[in-house]
C-alpha cells in the first residue's frame, strides 16, 4: 500500500499536469482562442527562495524569467538564477521590493507578459493587481477586488459571514475610538485578540489577558500596522485558548471551477509565525476534512476566487468547531507540503489558470498521498525569545534534494542574511508515507543540514519534532508555550547541564583531533622539498609523543557566564591517533583515529565507534568559529586566535586581550534594527522593566526595557538610527 | 696525533685475537637488486636476549627523558606557570609549525654531572619549522636554576649555535635567564668556549646572513643582555621580559638609585625608550605569534635549500624499523651484520653496495633515506689496511657528488700486530681519518655499538665535526676497551713496581684492573657521554631512520660546498 502510494507520487510528481491535459484540451474549446495570450517572459516580484521556486517552475515549463533586485540581493541566487535580473532600488523594501512602480517599469522594459508577486511584499495588494491590470500585464494571483475583499478582515468577515462560513465572535467594526473598542472588548471577554485589519504574518498581533492592559496594547498594535501596512484599523476578537491553526489550499481557474487541495496544520508557531508545517493535519476525521474543505472553497466562492489561496481556520479543539479566520490571497510560505500530498506544481498551476487554462483536475481527481513537513529553517536566537538574527552564511550546506526531501532556499554560502528582509535561510519539505516515517525522515535532514556563521532554529526545531506531544499529533498554537520546559534549556537542571558538558567535551575533543588532521595534511602538502618530512604524522619528537593544547569556547547554556572554556590535550600516538584528554582526572581520555575524506569531512574512530564529521570554521572578529556535525548532534566552540591579534603603539598600554564585554549596567542591542522610537531622555529615572526604547527589525518591534532601577545614561541613540547587534545602546547608574 | 697513535699501539699488545666476523652472512643473492634480504633470526636465543636487554635499555633511556621533562620540578614549574609563562617546550611547540615536527638535541646534557640535577642542562635546543622555514631554537628553562648558565648550559648554548652556523639556520633564542651561574664563574666566564663565544657566534652568524632573533620571555640580566642586544631583531614581553646590565638591587647598591625592575629594562622601556628591543609583546603568546611572524618575513637569499635529488615519494624500509631494537650488539663481542641495520633504515631496504667483496670489514653503498640520496659506511669488524683504504675511497666518491654521509660506528679499532703494521695500516687510517676530516658533504654518525680507539676517528667520531652524532642506549665509548685498559695498565704498573722492586700479589693486580674496569665502565657509558656532549643525544634504535631522514633535511638546508683534500699519504 505504501509502496504504491509512493509510485504514484512520484509519478504524479515527474510528470505535472500532463495526465490532465489531453482531457483539457477535448473538453475545453476556449482554449484556443487563449492560446495566444500565453506568458513567455515572466518577472519575478520577490527575492529570495520564493523568486528561486518560482524562476525553477517557469525554466521547466520554457518560459523565461526576469528578476529584480534590491542593492542589498544584487549578488544573490535569485539573481543568478533568472534569465535577466534588473536592478529596482536601495535595500529598504519600501524602496525596492515594495515599489509598483519601479517593478511594472522593469516588466514593460524587459517585455515580461506577466508579473508573479510570490508572497509577502505586494503579493496581497489590490492596488497593485490592478495597477498589472491597468499596464495590461497579467497579474498571477487572485482579481484585484479579491484581495482587496480579503484583505480588509473586517469587510472579509462580514462577506464570510454571509456566505454562512462560522466566524470567531469579536468587533470588526469601523469605529476605532480606543474607549469604544475597549468596550466591545469587554463585551466580547477576555482573553481577546487585537488585530490589524491590513496585513498577515502575526505582525502587530497582540493577545490581551485582563482589561488594564489593553490600552498599551491597543497602541502599540495600531503603531505597528500603520508603520507595516499604513493602514492602523484594528479589530477584536475572542482568543480560543488551545486552538489549532489549521487552512485549506484551495485553487480556482478563471472559469469559476474551485476545488481545495485538503488542508495544512500550522498550528506550531512561535511568536504567531509558524515554524513548522504539515499536510494533511494530523488526528482529524475525513468528515472534519471534507467539511472543512467545503467551508474553504464557499468561502472562495464568495469573493470569485482564481489562482491559489488559503483559507484559515482556527480550530477549538475543546468543542472540535472550526471558525473562519482569514483568507490569504497569495501562495503561501508553506504550499510545498501540498504539493507532495497531491502531487501537483501549485506555481505551474497558478501560471496556467492566469494563462486563462481551467483547473487540471476536477475535486474527486485530487490526488492524496502519504504526509508531508516543512521545517522554517530561520536565522534567529532562539534563547533570546527568537529574535531575528543576521550574519554570513560561512558554512551553508543543506541536504541533499531527494523525490521525497525538498529544499527551498535563497541563499548560498557567503550570503549574507540582512536586517532588511525576512531572515528565513530555507524551507525543508519531506514527504513520508505516513506522518510518522515522514517524522523521522525530517529529523534525521535537520540534523544533517549545516548551517554555521549565525544562529540557527535547527537544533529547537529538531527538539520540538522529536517530543512526545509532537510525535503524536497533539498539536496547537501554544505548543511552544506549553511545553517550553522540554524544548528550552533548562539552566537549573543539573543532570541535564552535566549531560550537556560532557556532549561537549566530546564533541570538543572530536574538533580537537580533526584540526590536527586537517593542519598536518595541509602543511605537508605545501612543504618545499624535503621539508615535508617535518610534517610527518605523527610530528616526531626525540624520546617522547608530541602533545598540543587546543583551547575551545563552548557556549554553555546552563551556565551563567555563558562560555566555558575547554582544554583539550592532545598526544599525537605512534600509530597517528590522538590520544585526546579533556582536562578531567577521573576520564581516561579518548583514542581518536582521523581519516579526512574532503575539506569538511572526516571519518572519525572513538574507542571503536566510528561515525561521519563534519567540521566547518571560519573566522570573524579575531575569533575562529567552530561548528562540528557528528552523529545527530551539532556543537559550536569559539577559538581565539590570539596570535596575530594586536596592533602596535596604540594598544600598548591596553589591557591585554580585551574583553568585548561591557561594564555592568551596560544595555547592548539585542540585534540589529532600526530605532523605531525612544520613550526616555538621558538621564531620566527609570524603572526596572520601563521600556526605553523600541526596535524594529525585519518588521517585527522590539522592545528595550531597563534592566533595573537607575537613571539612563550615555543613551545617544536617535530615532531612525539603525544599530547592530550587541551594540551599546545605554548604561543605568545608580 | 703522535700520542693517540701511541696509546693505540699500546693498546695493540694485549687486544685479544679479534675474530674475522663472516662477511657471508647475507647468502647469495641477487647483486643487481640492491635489495637487502632478511636475514634476521626471530627464533634465536640472541634475539630473545637481545629484545628484552635493548628492552630494558630503552624503558631506562625513556625514564631518563620523562624525568628531564619536568624540568626543575614541580614546584619551580607551579611558580613559572603563575607568571602566565610557558615551559620551554610548551614555548616551541607554539613558536613551531602546529603538528610539526621538532628535533630536540642534547636531552640528556648535565645528566648526572654536578652535584644537583641540571635538567637537560636548564636550556633545551632543537630544529623545527617555522613557517616552513627551518629553524635552530634555544630555549632556556628558568625552572631550572633560573635558567642560569653552568657551564654545560653554555656548551650546549654553543653546540646549538654550531649547529646553526653549519647548517645555516635561523636562530631563535627564547631567552629567560638569569645569566652566567655565577659560583662557577671560573668554567663558565673566561674560556674561549665559554659565555662570550655566544655573542660572538651570533656576531659572527649574522655576518654571514644567518638571522638571529631573540624572544625576552623573562629576564636577561647582565651578560644574557647581550643576547636580545645582539640580535637582529628581539621581542619582549611586557611584564615578564626585562633586559638590564645590573638588576634594581646592584643598581641600588652602585648608584643609590631605587628602580623597579620594570620600569629599569621592561619592555617599555625597551620598545619605547632605548630601542634595544624592536617589538612590543602583549604576552607570551603574543612574543611567540610575532616571533612566527618575523620568521615569515625573512626573506632570505637561497632559502631552503631545495635538493633536487630528494624524491618526494619513497618506500619504507621492507622490515620493521621497530626490529632495530633487536640487531642492535647489546653484547659488542657477539658478531652481527650491519647489513641487518641497514635494511632498516635506507627506503625500500635497497642498497647498492660499493667494493663488496674487498676490505669486507667495512660496509659501503648507496642508498636513501626518505627520498634523500645518501652514503652509508657501516663497520662489520675491525679496519684492516683494505676496509681503510675502501672508505676513504668511498668518501671521496660521495663528496665528488654531494651525496651526505652516514656512519654507522661499531667499531673496536684497526688490526694491530706485525702483519698489520707492515701492511701500512698507519697509513691506511691516516687516508680515511683525511678523507672523514676534509669531506664538506653532511655527515652524521651514529654508535650503533662499540666505539673504540682510532676507529671512532675514521668512522668520523666528535672530533671530525660531524654535524650530527647520536648513540644508540647500548653503545659504549672509550679509548679502548675497559678490560684491555686494565690489562695495558697492569702491566706498566707491575714494570713500574718492579723496578722499584715492590712485589705486586696477584690479588692486588685484579684489584688495580678492576678498579681501571670499573671506571672505563662509568665513563664509557653512553649517558656519561651523552652528559657531556659527547654526541646530540642518546636514540632509541627505533627512531634512527626517521631521526637521520630529519638530520639530513636539516644539513641539505645550506648548499653544497667543494671539498679540498690535504695531503694523502700513499
Amino acid at each position: 500500500m505504501s509502496m504504491m502510494a509512493l509510485i504514484l507520487r512520484r509519478k504524479i510528481l515527474s510528470k505535472p499536469y500532463i495526465s490532465h491535459q489531453s482531457s483539457l484540451y477535448s473538453t475545453t474549446p476556449e482554449i484556443k482562442s487563449l492560446n495566444s495570450q500565453r506568458i513567455e517572459k515572466i518577472l519575478i516580484a520577490n527575492r529570495g527562495e520564493i523568486a528561486c521556486r518560482i524562476i525553477t517552475t517557469a525554466k521547466r515549463l520554457g518560459i523565461r524569467t526576469v528578476a529584480v533586485y534590491s542593492d542589498a540581493d544584487r549578488d544573490s541566487l535569485h539573481v543568478k538564477s533568472a534569465d535577466e535580473a534588473f536592478r529596482i532600488g536601495p535595500p529598504p523594501a519600501r524602496l525596492s521590493y515594495l515599489n509598483s512602480s519601479a517593478i511594472i517599469d522593469v516588466a514593460n522594459k524587459s517585455g515580461a507578459q506577466a508579473i508573479h508577486p510570490g508572497y509577502g511584499f505586494l503579493s496581497e495588494s489590490a492596488d497593485f493587481a490592478q495597477l498589472c491590470e491597468n499596464e495590461n500585464l497579467l497579474f498571477i494571483g487572485p482579481p484585484a477586488s479579491a484581495i482587496r475583499d480579503m484583505g480588509d478582515k473586517s469587510a472579509s468577515k462580514r462577506i464570510m459571514g454571509a456566505a454562512g462560513v462560522p466566524l470567531v465572535p469579536g468587533y470588526h467594526g469601523d469605529e476605532q475610538d480606543i474607549d469604544f473598542m475597549k468596550l466591545e472588548a469587554d463585551k466580547i471577554g477576555y482573553p481577546i485578540l487585537i488585530k490589524p485589519t491590513h496585513g498577515g504574518g502575526g505582525k502587530g498581533m497582540r493577545i490581551v489577558q485582563s482589561p488594564n492592559e489593553f490600552a498599551d496594547s491597543f497602541l502599540g498594535a495600531q503603531r505597528e500596522a500603520a508603520a507595516s501596512f499604513g493602514i492602523s484599523t484594528i479589530l477584536l476578537e475572542k482568543y480560543i485558548t488551545k486552538p489549532r491553526h489549521i487552512e485549506v489550499q484551495i485553487f480556482g481557474d478563471k472559469q469559476g471551477n474551485i476545488i481545495h487541495l485538503y488542508e495544512r496544520d500550522c498550528s506550531v508557531q512561535r511568536r504567531h509565525q509558524k515554524i513548522i508545517e504539515e499536510a494533511p493535519a494530523p488526528n482529524v476525521s475525513s468528515d472534519f476534512r471534507s467539511h472543512l474543505g467545503q467551508a474553504a472553497v464557499s468561502a472562495a466562492k464568495a469573493v470569485n476566487y482564481h489562482s491559489a489561496g488559503t483559507v484559515e481556520f482556527i480550530v477549538d479543539t475543546q468543542s472540535g468547531q472550526f471558525h473562519f479566520m482569514e483568507m490569504n490571497t497569495r501562495l503561501q510560505v508553506e504550499h510545498p507540503v501540498t504539493e507532495m500530498i497531491v502531487g501537483q506544481d501549485l506555481v505551474e498551476w497558478q501560471i496556467r489558470v492566469a494563462n486563462g487554462e481551467p483547473l487540471p483536475l476536477t475535486q474527486s481527481e485530487v490526488p492524496f498521498s502519504g504526509h508531508a513537513f516543512e521545517a522554517r529553517i530561520y536565522a534567529e536566537n532562539v534563547p533570546k525569545g527568537f529574535l531575528p538574527a543576521t550574519g554570513v552564511l560561512h558554512h551553508y550546506c543543506p541536504v541533499t534534494a531527494t523525490s521525497a526531501v525538498r529544499v527551498e532556499t535563497g541563499v548560498e554560502e557567503g550570503d549574507t542574511v540582512s536586517m532588511h528582509y525576512d531572515p528565513m535561510i530555507a524551507k525543508l519539505v519531506v514527504w513520508g508515507q505516513d506522518r510518522l516515517s515522514a517524522l523521522i525522515k525530517m529529523k534525521d535532514c535537520l540534523s544533517k543540514f549545516q548551517v554555521a556563521g549565525l544562529p540557527t532554529n535547527i537544533d529547537f526545531i529538531i527538539k520540538l519534532a522529536s517530543h512526545r506531544a509532537f510525535q503524536n499529533g497533539e498539536v496547537e498554537t501554544h505548543f511552544i508555550e506549553r511545553y517550553k520546559d522540554d524544548l528550552f534549556i533548562d539552566g537549573s537542571n543539573p543532570i541535564s547541564a552535566e549531560k550537556a558538558e560532557s556532549a561537549a567535551k566530546h564533541a570538543a575533543s572530536i574538533v580537537a583531533a580533526c584540526i590536527c588532521q586537517n593542519e598536518l595534511a595541509r602543511l605537508k602538502d605545501k612543504a618545499p622539498g624535503g621539508l615535508h618530512l617535518w610534517y610527518g604524522n605523527p610530528p616526531f619528537r626525540i624520546n617522547h609523543f608530541a602533545k598540543r593544547t587546543v583551547d575551545l569556547e563552548w557556549e554553555n547554556q546552563y551556565s551563567i557566564s555563558g562560555s566555558n572554556l575547554l582544554t583539550v590535550s592532545i598526544t599525537y600516538l605512534p600509530d597517528g591517533k590522538y590520544l585526546v584528554e579533556t582536562g578531567e582526572s577521573n576520564s581516561p581520555g579518548l583514542e581518536i583515529q582521523v581519516t579526512q575524506l574532503s575539506n569538511n569531512d572526516y571519518r572519525v574512530e572513538v574507542d571503536g565507534l566510528s561515525l561521519n564529521v563534519c567540521l566547518a570554521a571560519y573566522s570573524k572578529d579575531q575569533i575562529e568559529h567552530i561548528h562540528i556535525w557528528h552523529g545527530d548532534s551539532q556543537h559550536q566552540f569559539k577559538q581565539r586566535m590570539g596570535l596575530e591579534i594586536y596592533d602596535d603603539e596604540e594598544t600598548i598600554d591596553k589591557p591585554a586581550r580585551v574583553a568585548t564585554s561591557y561594564p555592568s549596567g551596560t544595555v547592548i542591542a539585542p540585534m540589529a534594527g532600526l530605532v523605531v522610537k525612544v520613550l526616555v531622555k538621558d538621564g531620566e529615572k527609570v524603572q526596572e522593566g520601563q521600556p526605553v526604547l523600541v526596535l524594529e527589525a525585519m518588521k517585527m518591534e522590539h522592545v528595550v526595557k531597563a534592566p533595573a532601577n537607575g537613571y539612563v545614561s550615555g543613551l545617544e541613540i536617535k530615532v531612525g538610527q539603525s544599530v547592530q547587534d550587541g551594540v551599546k545602546l545605554f548604561a543605568l547608574k545608580d | 696525533m703522535l700520542r693517540i697513535w701511541t696509546k693505540r699501539r699500546l693498546a695493540s699488545q694485549c687486544l685479544i685475537p679479534w675474530r674475522m666476523y663472516p662477511t657471508t652472512l647475507i647468502s647469495t643473492r641477487n647483486s643487481s637488486s640492491g635489495i637487502l634480504h632478511d636475514t634476521l633470526d626471530r627464533n634465536s636465543d640472541s634475539y630473545t636476549r637481545n629484545s628484552k636487554v635493548m628492552d630494558e635499555l630503552v624503558s631506562q633511556l625513556h625514564s631518563h627523558i620523562l624525568k628531564v621533562m619536568e624540568g626543575g620540578g614541580p614546584e619551580a614549574v607551579k611558580r613559572h606557570r603563575s607568571r602566565n609563562k610557558l615551559l620551554p617546550r610548551e614555548r616551541i611547540d607554539r613558536l613551531i609549525d602546529p603538528g610539526s615536527s621538532f628535533l630536540e638535541l642534547c636531552q640528556l646534557a648535565g645528566h648526572e654531572l654536578y652535584q644537583e640535577p641540571l635538567p637537560s642542562g636548564g636550556i633545551v635546543i632543537g630544529i623545527g619549522t617555522i613557517h616552513k622555514r627551518l629553524c635552530m631554537l634555544v630555549a632556556n628553562d628558568s625552572t631550572v636554576k633560573g635558567g642560569s648558565y653552568f657551564p654545560i648550559t653554555v656548551k650546549k648554548h654553543l653546540r646549538a649555535q654550531e649547529i646553526a652556523a653549519q647548517c645555516k639556520l635561523p636562530c631563535i633564542y627564547l631567552v629567560d635567564s638569569g645569566g652566567a651561574f655565577l659560583p662557577k664563574q671560573a668554567e663558565v666566564f673566561p674560556d674561549k668556549e665559554n659565555f662570550g663565544r655566544i655573542f660572538y657566534n651570533q656576531a659572527v652568524m649574522s655576518s654571514e646572513g644567518i638571522p638571529q632573533i631573540a624572544l625576552v620571555l623573562g629576564s636577561c640580566t647582565a651578560g644574557g643582555a647581550y643576547i636580545p642586544a645582539m640580535a637582529d631583531e628581539s621581542v619582549m614581553v611586557k611584564g615578564n621580559g626585562t633586559i638590564f646590565l645590573a638588576g634594581p638591587p646592584l643598581v641600588k647598591a652602585a648608584t643609590g638609585e631605587e628602580v623597579s625592575a620594570e620600569d629599569l629594562g621592561g619592555a617599555t622601556v625597551h620598545c619605547k625608550t632605548s630601542g634595544v628591543s624592536d617589538y612590543f609583546a602583549h604576552d607570551e603568546l603574543h612574543a611567540l605569534a610575532i616571533g612566527r611572524d618575523i620568521v615569515k618575513n625573512l626573506h632570505m637569499a637561497g632559502g631552503p635549500e631545495v635538493s633536487g635529488q630528494t624524491r618526494a615519494d619513497y618506500k619504507e624500509p621492507l622490515y620493521d624499523v621497530k626490529e632495530l631494537r633487536t640487531v642492535a650488539p647489546t653484547d659488542l663481542k657477539q658478531p652481527f651484520d650491519v647489513r641487518s641495520i641497514i635494511a632498516r633504515i635506507l627506503d625500500g631496504s635497497e642498497f647498492d653496495e660499493f667494493k663488496k667483496l674487498y676490505g669486507t670489514t667495512l660496509v659501503t653503498g648507496f642508498g636513501r633515506i626518505c627520498g634523500q640520496p645518501v652514503g652509508i659506511l657501516g663497520n662489520n669488524g675491525i679496519l684492516f689496511m683494505e676496509s681503510a683504504q675502501k672508505g676513504a675511497h668511498f668518501i671521496e666518491l660521495c663528496t665528488q657528488r654531494n651525496i651526505p654521509l652516514i656512519f654507522l660506528q661499531n667499531i673496536t679499532g684497526f688490526m694491530v700486530g706485525s702483519k698489520s703494521e707492515a701492511s701500512g695500516i698507519a697509513k691506511a687510517g691516516a687516508k680515511m681519518v683525511m678523507a672523514v676530516s676534509c669531506a664538506k658533504v653532511p655527515k652524521i654518525t651514529v654508535v650503533i655499538g662499540g666505539s673504540f680507539g682510532a676507529g671512532n676517528y675514521a668512522m668520523c667520531g666528535r672530533a671530525y665535526s660531524p654535524n650530527f652524532m647520536f648513540f644508540w642506549p647500548n653503545a659504549r665509548i672509550s679509548v679502548m676497551g675497559g678490560p684491555q685498559a686494565a690489562g695495558v695498565l697492569a702491566q706498566v704498573e707491575g714494570i713500574t713496581k718492579r723496578k722499584r722492586g715492590i712485589q705486586w700479589t696477584k690479588e692486588e693486580e685484579e684489584k688495580f684492573k678492576a678498579k681501571v674496569v670499573e671506571a672505563y665502565d662509568r665513563e664509557g657509558s653512553p649517558y656519561y657521554a651523552t652528559s657531556r656532549l659527547w654526541d646530540d643525544g642518546i636514540i632509541d634504535p627505533a627512531d634512527t631512520r626517521r631521526i637521520l631522514s630529519l638530520c639530513i633535511s636539516a644539513t641539505l638546508n645550506r648548499g653544497p660546498e667543494a671539498t679540498k683534500y690535504g695531503v694523502f699519504r700513499m
